[in-house]
């Protein structure tokens, strides 16, 4: 269905299929012109219209009690007391950024702040969420190096912190990277507007930068196509983003709000002007009328449906009554950003588009926006492990305990996974982020599972998370994504935090194609019964399809984003040991299973088939650690993840300075080998440390804890029957922030 | 004790200037286009981006109205402390000496670092910002913050007892001259760092060890 | 309107690691034989006094400090 490289239809350029044309032309009563074409084009993107997904995406439970906004609006929010609410969404910006990582990535931090500041919420929190290659690629380290330099140009600029995140690397990225921003904002719910037009006669304003021809066709050609060859010469059409521009646009946007001077607000990304008035009417069920000469524009000569689809970055929208279009001007000259008033809403239910004055295009918004086909996936499972393996362990001890180790020793397997990119400490990227302008942050990155945020204005705190594991979704798409939403709540259950709310962004294959559209089904079910069974509602998100070249698809990588909320950000718990003398406990329902896990890749054994998480119990377990970190009676806590619980004792050492003693004993009792208790992976781990009685008094109510050992000496020491191992804390360390060395290594 | 925090277009940490400002008096927030510092008793130039930082960090600021009024304050002897962006526009308006250049490393960096606080005597009629001498214990988050002064100017900046902080062995995130991370005029009432000391002011961030500065800064009032 | 271009760099002896990462880079890249990269800006204006450029660029365009500046101006209109 997507447009052969060779074909000459104008509509199949643009991505439109035979069907999805004639289509257009029944609910215009006759073709297309050219701007409408263009429009329709975009509009009807994959990217914009989420044709194959929008009916998965109903299952998703998006009720309860403290959400104030869900999906449909800009960005979700949720009620956090006092009259304030916490808007959140995530988003990805996966193809711009195989292009051109700096700006993709930049771009695509902007585009995020827009869509929570245009809900008029302050944006005080960004994470990313990024994947690609293996660091011995050149390419990949290229990728890594632009993405990690614009996040932090665009963030730090505009003086809102990076918090949190994760990077993985992983083959199946190589040709597809995935770039996925989450911004966090505050809100007084009085405050805050909605997209929907409203108000026939009322006058429409478009804010923020220039128009010029960055981006033109960018949803289309970019994110509804698999990128192949010669994608190179597509840079032309990635954005270039201006984080000065934005900080000016984003305080004239919220002193036009607190003033009560816009009657909605929507910011303009993918298919730029098109897409902004286009769902601004829809939403409002009304007709909207923009004249392109009334734009600003960079450069002379632009087309009309140039105009329309521009996606020049750092602009918004506004409705704003005829009387008060003078003032809501007079704020953006104050800020030094552009404003122009240059349409109108109309009660009929047209998108119009004039040059002055004249009409250069028009169709019924309904048609516009809401009239594409949505399309049923037909999914196959396929047969076993479809992404290869590669054993990778060898070379990888080698490098990481040096050519006389021995690779069979477990002190080695540990020295490998922890160098490991995906495992190792990411502070060489995160140093790169401003993490604690807005004094908000109690818990800067890699100091506690889950990034914690001060929000003194309703006198509470918040803590955010986000992760997802391709590798693991892909060996059982419907566990993988159940896993990720239950790591995401175990991470703000260290924080001692409630989780409030979910984003999600969903990064698949060509779902076309059976194999990914099994993956997408599977994993949709996955996180729509595990949000359910959690009671954590959706409250927005975002997909990213067609990732996937001719090498094949990326794992299927569902990102969840989630905030939660506690009483007093200084509870939170560190993530590593806190006192020399400490117990050190494992709580929860951990069953380690090697399958899908880093050791499994590293030793090229990864297969189909993940264990199944049991959701009640793993809930149960975030309770009373929640609890527990509230009360004080847990001193650290840390979730076991990648790795395993060996790595996990081995981050909490590290980043303590603390050594242990431990003995998993009790944990092979319940049924796994000595080497799958030090580096089997699966949901319902903790790791906590604090005083031993108290650890102890967690137990109960179908909670378990499992007393494994002490915080003592300089050693990470480790009795696992045959596979006892003993590590000093210095080569451990090394180990584990070996990313900058990996990630600067120079030549080919 | 009234502060003033500038704020520019582009400005990221006034917000946090201004809170921590806050807990040694009362503070207001000065924009750009203002001339007029009445009443003020001590300014600080906070952290961002002014202006995004176009052509050089803190270039264009320098010519803004209120840095005008800045200027002529300081030259009465008022009391100015710039901080990272903010010291910056001090040095690009000639308040202090210096200049700021591009990290060694070539990579934006945020880092507690631990800065040793040199000795200061005021010269006759100077101010003196009473700093305990202790090691301080303050973030530094910057990407162009590598301190460089021809070597002439930076021996009559130690000699004159100019060098305020330094980072601590090991802990020059920049590959500043001399380890210097913050220097002070000669008549010792303008003050500018690298690192931020309005993020260490609350317990819940860390340290508390910026604190000092402020009240150092405030206690050159007099 | 007098056209002119300004080039500003970064004085000698003041470390340029912009300069030295390029130099660095060129190797791995296929290119033998280069040295001395330094790394600068430049500033294209037009003005109706081209006599004004000197202080323009002093008080400016670039510090005098860490910075040189050359004018040069651009034949035409």
């Amino acid at each position: 269905m997507t447009a052969p490289a060779t074909d000459s239809s104008p509509h199949r350029e643009l991505g439109l299929t035979d069907a999805e044309y004639d289509l257009i032309v029944e609910k215009l009563g006759r073709e297309p012109n050219g701007v409408e074409l263009a429009m329709f084009s975009l509009l009807w993107s994959e990217h914009c219209a989420y044709k194959h997904s929008r009916k998965l995406l109903r299952r998703l439970p998006t009720e309860g009690e403290r959400v104030v906004m869900g999906p449909g609006e800009n960005a979700g929010a949720v009620d956090v007391g006092e009259g304030y609410a916490i808007a959140f969404k995530v988003e990805s910006h996966n193809h711009p950024s195989a292009v051109e990582p700096f700006q993709g990535a930049a771009t695509g931090v902007g585009g995020i702040l827009r869509d929570v500041f245009a809900l008029g919420a302050r944006p005080i929190a960004i994470l990313d969420s990024l994947r690609f290659g293996e660091l011995d690629s050149v390419r990949s380290r290229h990728l890594l190096d632009g993405a990690v330099r614009g996040i932090g140009h665009y963030g730090n600029s505009i003086g809102v912190p990076t918090v949190g995140g994760e990077i993985y690397f992983e083959e199946p990225y190589e040709h597809n990277c995935l770039v996925n921003a989450m911004c966090v904002g505050v809100a007084r719910q009085s405050e805050m507007v909605r997209a929907a037009a409203a108000g026939v006669g009322n006058a429409v304003v478009l804010m923020g930068a220039s128009t010029g021809r960055d981006g033109i066709g960018g949803a289309s050609v970019l994110a509804s196509a698999e990128l192949g060859d010669g994608d190179h010469a597509k840079r032309p059409t990635v954005q270039i983003g201006d984080p000065f521009e934005e900080s000016k646009l984003l305080e004239c946007c919220l002193e036009l709000l607190a003033k009560g001077l816009l009657v909605s607000l929507q910011d303009l990304g993918a298919a730029g002007l098109t897409s902004s008035a286009g769902e601004m009417a829809s939403a409002g069920r009304v007709g909207i009328e923009i004249d392109v000469a009334r734009v600003p524009l960079r450069e002379a000569d632009m087309e009309p449906f140039e105009i329309m689809v521009s996606e020049s970055q750092e602009r918004m929208l506004g409705v704003v009554k005829p009387a008060r279009v003078a003032e809501v001007i007079a704020v953006c000259e104050k800020w030094q950003t552009g404003a122009a008033e240059i349409g109108t809403v109309t009660d009929n239910g047209l998108v119009r588009v004039l040059r002055d004055g004249e009409v250069v295009g028009e169709m019924p918004v309904e048609a516009l926006v809401d009239g594409c086909p949505l399309y049923d996936l037909e999914p196959a499972e396929p047969e076993g492990w479809i992404y290869g393996n590669e054993d990778v362990l060898a070379a990888r001890v080698a490098a990481a305990a040096g050519a006389d180790a021995d690779p069979a020793a477990p002190e080695s397997a540990l020295l490998a996974l922890l160098a490991s990119p995906s495992v190792a400490s990411k502070r060489w990227a995160f140093e790169q982020y401003d993490s604690i302008v807005g004094s908000r942050t109690a818990r800067r990155p890699e100091s506690a599972d889950a990034a914690v945020l001060a929000i003194p204005e309703a006198d509470s705190a918040i803590a955010i998370s986000i992760d997802g594991n391709g590798r693991r979704v892909a060996c059982d798409p419907y566990s993988g994504t159940v896993e990720a939403v239950l790591e995401c709540a175990q991470n703000l259950a260290c924080a001692g935090a409630e989780p409030l709310g979910l984003t999600n962004c969903l990064n698949f294959g060509n779902p076309e194609k059976p194999v990914p559209a099994w993956q997408l089904d599977r994993s949709v079910q996955g996180l729509a019964d595990a949000c359910e069974a959690l009671g954590v509602p959706v409250v927005g998100g975002n997909v990213s399809l067609y990732n996937e070249g001719s090498e094949g698809p990326i794992y299927p990588t569902p990102v969840v984003g989630m905030v939660g909320e506690l009483p007093d950000p200084n509870l939170a718990a560190p993530s590593g040991f806190a006192r020399e003398g400490d117990a050190i406990a494992l709580l929860g329902p951990f069953e380690p299973s090697l399958q899908g896990s880093e050791l499994a890749k590293l030793r090229g054994e990864l297969d189909a088939g993940l264990s199944q998480p049991d959701v009640a119990a793993v809930a149960r377990a975030c309770a009373t650690v929640r609890e527990g970190v509230r009360s004080g009676k847990i001193a650290s806590a840390h979730d076991v993840s990648d790795g395993g619980l060996a790595c996990a004792l081995a981050e909490c050492a590290i980043g303590a300075g603390l050594g242990c003693q431990v003995d998993l004993q009790h944990l092979r009792e319940r049924g796994c080998s000595p080497e799958e208790a030090l580096f089997g992976e699966g949901s319902g781990g903790f790791l906590l440390s604090g005083e031993r009685e108290k650890l102890e008094a967690l137990a109960g109510d179908g909670v378990e804890v499992l007393l494994l050992g002490k915080v003592s000496g300089d050693a990470i020491e480790v009795a696992a029957g045959d596979r006892s191992l003993s590590l000093g804390l210095d080569v451990a360390g090394s180990a584990w922030r070996s990313l900058g060395p990996q990630a600067e290594a120079d030549g080919a | 004790m009234l502060w003033g925090v500038v704020q520019f277009p582009g400005s990221c940490d006034e917000r946090d200037a201004l809170h921590a400002c806050e807990l040694s008096g009362e503070a207001r927030l000065i924009w750009h286009e203002e001339r007029d510092l009445g009443g003020i008793d001590a300014v600080v130039v906070p952290g961002g981006f002014s202006y995004g930082d176009y052509l050089r960090a803190g270039a264009i600021a320098r010519f803004s109205p209120a840095m005008e009024a800045v200027t002529e304050f300081a030259a009465a002897g008022g009391p100015v402390l710039g901080i990272c962006n903010g010291f910056q526009v001090l040095c690009e308006t000639g308040l202090l000496p210096g200049a700021l250049l591009v990290n060694e490393g070539l990579r934006f960096a945020c880092r507690q670092v631990e800065l040793l606080v040199e000795r200061f005597s005021p010269p006759a009629g100077g101010k003196s910002f009473n700093l305990a001498g202790e090691p301080l214990s303050i973030p530094a988050k910057h990407g162009e913050g590598r301190y460089w002064a021809p070597e002439e100017m930076l021996d009559a900046l130690e000699a004159n007892g100019q060098v305020a902080f330094r980072y601590a062995p090991g802990q020059n995130p920049n590959g500043s001259a001399r380890d210097i991370a913050g220097v002070r005029n000669e008549a010792g009432n303008v003050l500018g760092l690298m690192p931020h000391p309005e993020h260490a002011v609350d317990a819940m961030t860390g340290s508390t060890d910026g604190l000092q500065i402020f009240d150092a800064v405030a206690g050159a009032r007099v | 309107m007098a056209k002119a271009r300004v080039l500003i760099r970064p004085k000698e002896g003041i470390l340029d690691p912009q300069g030295k990462a390029v130099e660095r880079a060129l190797p791995a890249l296929g290119f033998e034989g280069i040295e001395h990269v330094r790394v600068g800006r430049m500033v294209e204006l037009e003005a109706d006094d081209p006599a004004t450029l000197p202080e323009l660029c002093e008080k400016l365009l670039a510090n005098p400090l860490i910075e040189d500046f050359e004018i040069e101006s651009i034949d035409g209109a």
